[in-house]
Order: C-alpha cells, then structure tokens, then sequence
C-alpha cells in the first residue's frame, strides 16, 4: 500500500530551471507547493566549490553531475526497423540530475527565437510556397507569437543575467548587435563580456567579408548583478571549467544562482529530494489529475502525493516518458502518423571548421561559456529555402571555451591517435587551433518521435522510453550550405591548416559523441489537438490541471540553443496561470 | 617549445591571492587525500589494487608504447598512467556502476548504438589482456610484455584496426584503453598519473588554477604561469 501524503496546491515534478520558476512565480500566489526532485541537494558550497570543481577527469569526463544511465535512461534507434539499444552509458546528450537540473552544467547560452521560427510553417508557405516542405516534415507554427513571448523572454534574461548587446531595441538597429533578431522592449541587463583572441580574430574576419558580428548572449555575469528575486551574481573570472560544470564564482545564471535561495525562505513552499515520480495520476474521467505517485529514495517506499495542480518541470524527455506512462495525450503512430505524445522529436544540426595556426597562441582554458562572436546572417529568417533546398539555418560563432585536455585536444588531420607521434602533436598543437562552428535547427519528421519501450524496463518496472531518430537529408542540406560560407571565412584567416566536420548526405545518428543535449519535441504545444499535447499556454488540452514546461513543447527545434525560449515559456505559462487559471480551473482555450 | 610555461616564474600579488585561495581549500580537503598524495611510491613499487601480476605487466608495456618515454615530453611510465588505470578499474569506474548494465545485450550491434557489451570496464580488461596474451604466444611465443616494441606496436595497431580480431564483447577494449591512457596523461594528479602534473607543464595546461579575468584579451601570448593542482601541488 503506498503512503498517501497531505494534499498540496501545487506539485512540481523536477527543480531546474523551469521548476524554480514555476515555484517562485506561484509561491507570490499564496499556494501551498512542493517541488519533487529525484535527485541529489545541490548548491554552490559545497558542491562547485573551488578547488575541487576543477576536475576534468570527475566532472567533464565521468559525468558526476549528469544523469546515471543505471538509474535513469532510454532506448535509441535510428529507423523503424532498427532494434532499439539502451543508451548505457552518457554520450550525444547529457541530462541533468539534482537540485538545478541541467541548469547547473549548460554554458549559459541565452537566444530568443526569431519572430519567423514561432510561425514558421506560415512564413514558410507565405514567403516559399507550400511545394518547399518536404513531405515527411510536420512543420507547425508554435501556437504563439513572438509579441505574446516578448516581455517574458526578456523577463528570463533579466532573471538569469545575461550579458550581451542588444542588436534591435523596439525596432531600432544598434550597432554590435545581432540586426536579424526580434524587437526588444530594453536592453540586456549586463553589458557583452571581453572577447578571447579566437572570438576576435573571428568577427574581424566576418566583417571583412561583410557580415555582422556580435558577441554571443549568456548567463554569464560581466559585472556585478542583482535580479528581481535578490538573487545576486559575480563577475566571470574566465575559468574555464564552465560546461558541464557547476560555478564556483555565482557568475553563470543556475537555478541555484538566480532563483533558488530567495524560494527556499516562502514558508509556502518545500521541496523533497531523491524522490522520483512514477506517474500522474489521474482521475477516472482521465480529465483531471489527482495527483503524483512518486518513489521517495530515502524511506524506501511508493508516495500518493495529491494535489489540485501538477506542474512537468523535468527535463524534455523525462516529461514526455511521464506522459506516456501516465496515458496523457494519445500515443503517437508512425505508421498512421495519428496520436500526439511522443510526436516530432527533434535534435540539433551542428558543424565545424578547426584552424591550426603554428605561430598563435589561443591558451584554450580562458574563457566562459558562453565565450564567443556570432554571426546571424545565415540564420532562419535570412535563407531562400526555394533557392537553396532547405528549411532552417544556423548561426555561426568562434568562441575558446572549457579548454581542458582530456576532452580538448585538437590535433591536425592524420596525426597519430597514440605513440610518439601523438606525443609529439599534443604539445606541437595544444593551444594553437580555433575553431568556427554552426549551431542549426533541426526539424520534425513523420518517423522521429518518443514511444514507450518494448523490451526494456527501468528499475521500477516501467517501460523505458524509446528514441527514434536520424539524420534527415533537409537539416543536410543546410549544413552543407552552412559549410561553404564557414569555410571561406576560415580561409580568409589563412591558417596552416584546416578541417571540416559537416554531416553529409546520409549520415546516420551516433550515440557516441557528445553532440548537444538540445534535445527537443514530444510534447509539442499547438493549436490543433490533433498535432499537439499543449495548447499555447503549456496546459494539456486533455488534462487542464496538468502543465508541461520545457522543450518538448517545441513542434520543432529552434536555430538557438533553447534554454531562453524555455525560460520565456515557463513566465509565459506562470502569467497564465497567475492570472487566469488560478482564478477559474479549466482549460485555457 | 614557445609554450613552455616559466618554471621560475615571480609570485605576483595574483598569485599569492590564488596560493592563498588553494591553501584555504585543502584546509578542507579529506585526510584521506594527503594519504594518497604521500603513497605515491616510485612507479616499479607500486602494488596494484585491480589488476595482477600479467595484467599489470600488460598495461605496463602497453601505455609504454601508446604515449612512450623519450623525445618531447613525458611517457605514460613518468607520469604514472598505469597506477591511474590501476585504480580506475578498482573503482566505480571499472564496475560501471553508472551505467545501464541490464540486457538483453547486444554486442554485435552497430557501433554507433553505443556500448553494448554486458561486460564492465573491469571485465573486459581483464578478459581483453588474457585474450591479447594469447594471440601474441600463438603467434610469437611470448606474452604481449614480452614482445619487441615493434612487434607490440604491430599489436596495438591491429587491435586499433580490428585485424586483430577479439569476441564482440570486448571489441571496445583498445577504445577503452586509449582512453583511460590519455585520461591518466592528463587528469588531475591526484587519481595516480599525470605525475608531479609532467604532462601538464609539456602542453602548457595551467590546471586547476581556473581564474584567468586580466588574462582573457591578451592577444597572443602564452600563458606564462606552470600548473597547479587541486590539492595544490605546483610545478
């Protein structure tokens, strides 16, 4: 018999980003919350405390504080005939676990979407024409508009300190800032952070050949900052050890940085850690939940925790398995291309140029994380998809960051992988390489999506979810496309050396290296409950007292690294809900 | 080489500051860790905690020539990469214990699904050298230590190009070991290799010094200050 615990207001499943949020926004309402958390206590001291945080081998290689495989994973396979094969151990994507989530580990990049990408299949039929999408690409509009999201993105900028330069301020062009990106209503609250020489060697070269370079948006404080919530954060010291690493300085924004000690002092909420929720439950009309069944760690026993409002705030895929599990939305079918939980997974298309330059020195262990130029003129809203082939784009950036040796060490093409010749290119080339990289979207196809399992369990029992994705030739094409212009800008740096690393035609998925944990889709929010597990205010259109948050409401990925549009999304639903929902129960739309 | 840190650099009041910093942090550190710091015995003292006698002399022979002494820079014996695998595969590591180990298994699949063998770390050492030794008596009559240097690269190369074949469940053996290799090269020193931090001040990595603000648009110039370790060790 599972213990049944006191009911409560609110329950939030999972405290990172979004679930500090929610618990913050909702705790200024008076309602009794409590935030589950299958993971550790995490903070600042003792955790990333300088010196021991500054450890390659614990942190950036053994993944100490990443989600466990042994405790926590799925099944990934390419193609539909393909068997699925646990993901064992951590490698193309890497999950958070604890207090803070993955917002302990990120490098702090901070992006708003383009206006264009929030209606992008409109833009797309307007602009292109209805015959440039693919037949199995279920492009959508998101079921908001960049207006409606504006004073919330910027509300989560403000809240994570992002040092940056604004590059359109309500629709005036600033110079130094991204021209190609939405209207701002104010400045970002911290001024752009110094550029390493990589970064600028970068820009001059992009602005030669007449592009627009801006420094790269992040969470990571160039000067003293004090937030909405009295959260406080210092200035950067350019460590090094950021990704994949908690900050030992309170310079990158994190739930623990900018959120979390000013929500642990409302005697309205509390939260519970190690305890791990198994399922919403819900109530026998499968209209309302009653609450969460979770599995409490530390006593050893299943919990009923009940409550009036169930918020998902874990990681995207973590939420979209509660879904399943928990018979929310109707499972998605490949085959009949019917049912909407687990639909339009998609990922992120990356690429690079590394450039060996035997006289500079780029002392790659300087810098944050979000160190770096950008430029946009490649990006989304800049691409004829008639002409050249393809629906998406990239932005495109130089940055020295997490430098460290064991991951960090790029050696020219053709030199040996081990014995003398390894020995000798290591401290030939160690600090004398930079590297230009892409950063693109990803679409959704009819055949990438989430289900539950067949064969394999987790340690409670329950299935595991199953990935199924790959490569598709549309998100190819534009790195391909994205491949010649880096290249003739990396040209015109005139290195000794040069490589390319692009996906070709073809390419299957590889589980093994790290990749990008922009892992998106599942439960995409949208106008039509025949595509979509949310309506636009992150509300299950079958469930209305549950809320998702996070970025598996994306119907397809972004150019941009998520985390802001996630964080504008969490306000977004937090407003909603303030204002509206709390006000009268029920579906929002 | 240009980017040899300076071995005898001049304390700076920034320096002092970080020296100041690190001696407050190991006022903090477990005595267990002093305890390490102090049983860092002379590499041919050592007594391995996992590994035995053949399987010790393998990794021996084996990193000797994956990253070997002589030339620039230090080899995997100097910066003792054997006592950091050694105590690797005697740990968490070794047993995989954050790793989804249940099956079924697939060993065979594609390799780019990821690890797949029902096999540990620790395991597959210790069934990938027995294997190895094997191969090397079939075909020279000695154990894998035993052979020439050349003839133990031969080896290296065809397990790293798979012309020496080994049951699917230990395919990733010289992946692993590679790996671990270069990740004793170069982790902190307090895991048992990257000896007094040898390969460190070779490539000009300053370590756990990790503050680098006046430093970040200085163009152009080599870092200059040697490395530090996190239980504050400096070279």
């Amino acid at each position: 018999m599972a213990r049944k615990d006191p009911k409560k207001d609110v329950v939030i499943v999972g405290l990172g980003w979004t679930g500090a949020i929610l618990g913050m926004e909702l705790a200024q309402e008076g309602l009794e919350i409590l935030a589950l958390e299958r993971g550790e206590d995490r903070d600042t001291v003792p955790d990333f405390k300088y010196p021991n945080i500054a450890d390659e081998l614990k942190y950036g290689v053994r993944y100490d504080l990443m989600q466990r495989p042994s405790a926590s994973t799925l099944t990934i396979r390419r193609t539909l005939d393909e068997t699925a094969l646990p993901y064992r151990q951590l490698g193309s994507f890497l999950p958070g676990n604890g207090v803070g989530g993955a917002g302990i580990h990120w490098n702090g990049h901070t992006w708003r979407p383009q206006p264009e990408e929030l209606r992008l299949r409109s833009y797309t039929i307007e602009r292109f024409g209805k015959q440039t999408i693919p037949e199995d690409m279920l492009l959508e509009d998101y079921p908001v508009s960049y207006e409606d999201l504006e004073p919330h993105l910027d509300r989560f900028e403000h809240v994570a300190g992002i040092s940056g330069q604004a590059g359109n301020l309500r629709g005036k062009i600033i110079p130094g800032g991204n021209p190609f990106e939405g209207a701002r209503s104010r400045d970002l609250p911290l001024p752009p952070m110094p550029q390493t020489y990589d970064a600028n060697l970068f820009a001059e070269a992009a602005k030669a050949m007449g592009y627009h370079p801006f420094p790269r948006p992040g969470s990571i404080a160039s000067k003293s900052y004090v937030n909405e919530y009295g959260m406080q954060m210092g200035p950067c010291n350019f460590c090094g050890f950021c990704e994949r690493f908690g900050c030992y300085n309170y310079s990158k924004g994190s739930p623990q940085v900018c959120i979390l000690d000013a929500l642990k002092r409302k005697p309205n909420f509390s939260y519970k850690t190690d305890s791990e929720v198994l399922r919403v439950e819900l109530a026998p009309d499968k209209k309302t939940a009653t609450g969460v069944s979770y599995f409490d760690h530390k006593a050893g026993e299943e919990v009923f925790q009940p409550a009036d409002l169930v918020i998902l705030c874990a990681y995207s895929l973590h939420n979209v398995h509660l879904l399943l599990l928990s018979g929310i939305g109707q499972p998605y079918d490949p085959v009949t291309g019917e049912g909407v939980t687990g639909r339009g997974y998609a990922y992120q298309m990356n690429g690079g140029v590394k450039l060996f330059f035997k006289d500079k020195h780029f002392n790659p262990f300087i810098g944050t994380g979000s160190n770096g130029m950008v430029i946009d003129d490649f990006g989304m809203n800049q691409i004829d998809y008639a002409r050249e082939g393809f629906i998406g784009g990239s932005y495109i950036s130089t940055g020295t960051t997490n430098g460290q040796p064991i991951r960090s060490m790029s050696l020219p093409p053709g030199s040996p992988a081990w014995g003398q010749g390894w020995k000798d290119a290591v401290g030939e080339w160690y600090g004398h390489s930079m590297s230009i990289g892409s950063h693109g979207s990803c679409m959704s196809y009819r055949n990438c999506y989430l289900d539950l399992d067949p064969t394999y369990k987790d340690r409670f029992g329950r299935p595991m979810m199953r990935m199924t994705f790959n490569w598709n030739e549309n998100d190819i094409r534009m790195t391909q496309f994205m491949r010649v212009k880096m290249e003739e800008i990396a040209k015109s740096l005139n290195p000794d050396i040069m490589q390319s690393s692009f996906k070709k035609s073809g390419a299957m998925y590889d589980v093994r290296p790290y990749q990008t944990t922009h892992n998106v889709g599942g439960n995409a929010m949208g106008a039509d409950p025949k595509k979509s597990v949310l309506n636009r205010y992150l509300q299950a259109h079958d469930v209305h007292n549950v809320f998702v948050m996070g970025a598996g409401a994306f119907p397809q990925n972004l150019e941009y690294n998520p985390t802001g549009m996630v964080g504008g999304l969490a306000y977004w639903a937090a407003h909603a809900l303030r204002t509206d929902y709390l006000r009268q129960p029920r579906s929002l739309v | 080489m240009s980017d040899q840190p300076l071995s005898d650099w001049k304390p700076t009041r920034r320096q002092f500051l970080t020296a100041t910093a690190i001696s407050t942090a190991i006022g903090a550190l477990p005595l267990q860790l002093y305890a390490a710091q102090s049983a860092a015995v002379p590499l041919d003292q050592y007594k391995p905690e996992f590994l035995n006698e053949a399987e010790w002399a393998f990794v021996m022979a084996a990193t000797a020539r994956l990253i070997p002494s002589g030339g620039n820079g230090p080899g995997a014996h100097e910066a003792h990469v054997p006592v950091f695998i050694d105590r690797q595969l005697a740990g968490k590591y070794g047993e995989a214990s954050d790793w989804y180990m249940e099956g079924p298994h697939d060993p065979s699949a594609d390799p780019a699904l990821g690890y797949q063998t029902p096999l540990t770390p620790a395991q597959i050492y210790r069934q990938g050298i027995k294997e190895i030794n094997t191969w090397c008596t079939n075909k020279h009559g000695k154990q894998f230590a035993e052979l020439e240097p050349a003839q133990q690269d031969d080896v290296l190369t065809g397990l790293q190009k798979g012309d020496v074949k080994l049951p699917a469940e230990l395919r990733d053996f010289f992946t692993l070991l590679l790996g671990n290799t270069k990740e004793g090269y170069f982790a902190d020193p307090m895991y048992g290799g990257n000896h007094k931090m040898l390969a460190w001040s070779y490539i000009g990595f300053p370590g756990a010094r990790a503050s680098f603000k006046e430093w970040a648009d200085q163009y152009n110039v080599a870092y200059p200050l040697g490395p530090v370790s996190i239980s504050g060790e400096r070279a």
